[in-house]
């Protein structure tokens, strides 16, 4: 297990973090950084409890979420105004965790920072011409 | 707005109103009636911050939001009403005019039975949705668009373990 394991938390619907997380493993071997937080069918409360333990018991003070509008988003959000630190990064994409996964920059919330800037430019549409 | 969905959910604005049927039904607006969001500035921030910025949010208290619905069903654009609670849009249902109710997403808690995935009901709660059909409103449960709107007498009837 690498020495920066539970750097952060992903939080999303359904099998979102896990899923997520497999692929960060398989393509770096460092999915022990990530702490997955599955959600289906839980209340807000339900949640922002859930996210709240997972912050306190593991000292992470990092957020990755699935969707903007998302109840991982609302409940993480109250969590970060409870605790009063913290970073949540909504709308998380793979390039994004791959990147934060293999920061060496100590500080999670600065490295969080640098990923989701690193997911957003990863995104690209490339549209077939007729060969 | 035409108000095109008239949804009970704990969670409020989420992901399945947003997207799951806010785009199928072309949504520019949702109105929010809460008591607890309608007097805090910062959950109304935090609300608005989860839909995309074409799409308006209006927050409204029960007393406050049951006289506009009228007007609402007026405008062209759609709209999806939402409230927290069955008290809230028994309310709506009462003071405001809504005649069709979806039951959308009540949780777990404490004294509840599950009676779908997205259902949890205490007998109180049974009660309250059945007289939202003596107050004249249609209720049927369906989390998404894709699924099936399960009538009320058998979503009450319905038991999963959990």
């Amino acid at each position: 297990m690498s020495d920066t394991a539970g750097r952060a938390l992903v939080a999303g619907h359904a099998d979102f973090a896990a899923g997520m997380i497999s692929a960060v493993q398989q393509i770096t071997g460092q999915g022990a950084v990530l702490i997955p937080i599955q959600v289906r069918d839980l209340c807000s409360d339900d949640i922002q409890q859930m996210l709240y333990q997972a912050m306190m018991t593991t000292g992470t003070r990092v957020i990755f979420t699935d969707l903007q509008a998302g109840s991982c988003t609302m409940a993480a959000r109250r969590v970060l105004r409870e605790i009063g630190e913290g970073v949540l990064v909504a709308g998380t994409n793979l390039p994004m965790l791959l990147d934060f996964a293999l920061s060496t920059n100590a500080n999670a919330v600065e490295a969080a920072a640098s990923a989701a800037e690193r997911g957003r430019g990863a995104v690209t549409v490339h549209t077939a011409s007729p060969a | 707005m035409t108000l095109v969905l008239n949804r009970i959910d704990d969670r409020l604005i989420h992901g399945q109103v947003v997207v799951g049927w806010g785009q199928p039904l072309d949504v520019k607006s949702i109105v929010l009636v809460d008591d607890a969001v309608a007097s805090s500035d910062w959950e109304q921030d935090l609300y608005r911050m989860g839909v995309p910025p074409e799409m308006e949010v209006r927050f409204h208290s029960a007393a406050d939001g049951a006289p506009l619905l009228d007007g609402y069903r007026t405008e062209a654009r759609p709209g999806i009403l939402l409230t927290g609670d069955i008290a809230t849009m028994r309310a709506l249902v009462v003071h405001g005019g809504v005649r069709d109710v979806n039951v959308g997403g009540i949780h777990h808690r404490a004294g509840r039975t599950q009676h779908l995935r997205y259902v949890f009901l205490t007998a109180a709660e049974e009660a309250a949705l059945a007289e939202l059909v003596t107050l004249g409103a249609v209720v049927t449960a369906q989390d998404v668009p894709a699924t099936r709107a399960v009538p009320l007498a058998e979503l009450v009837a319905a038991r999963l373990s959990a």
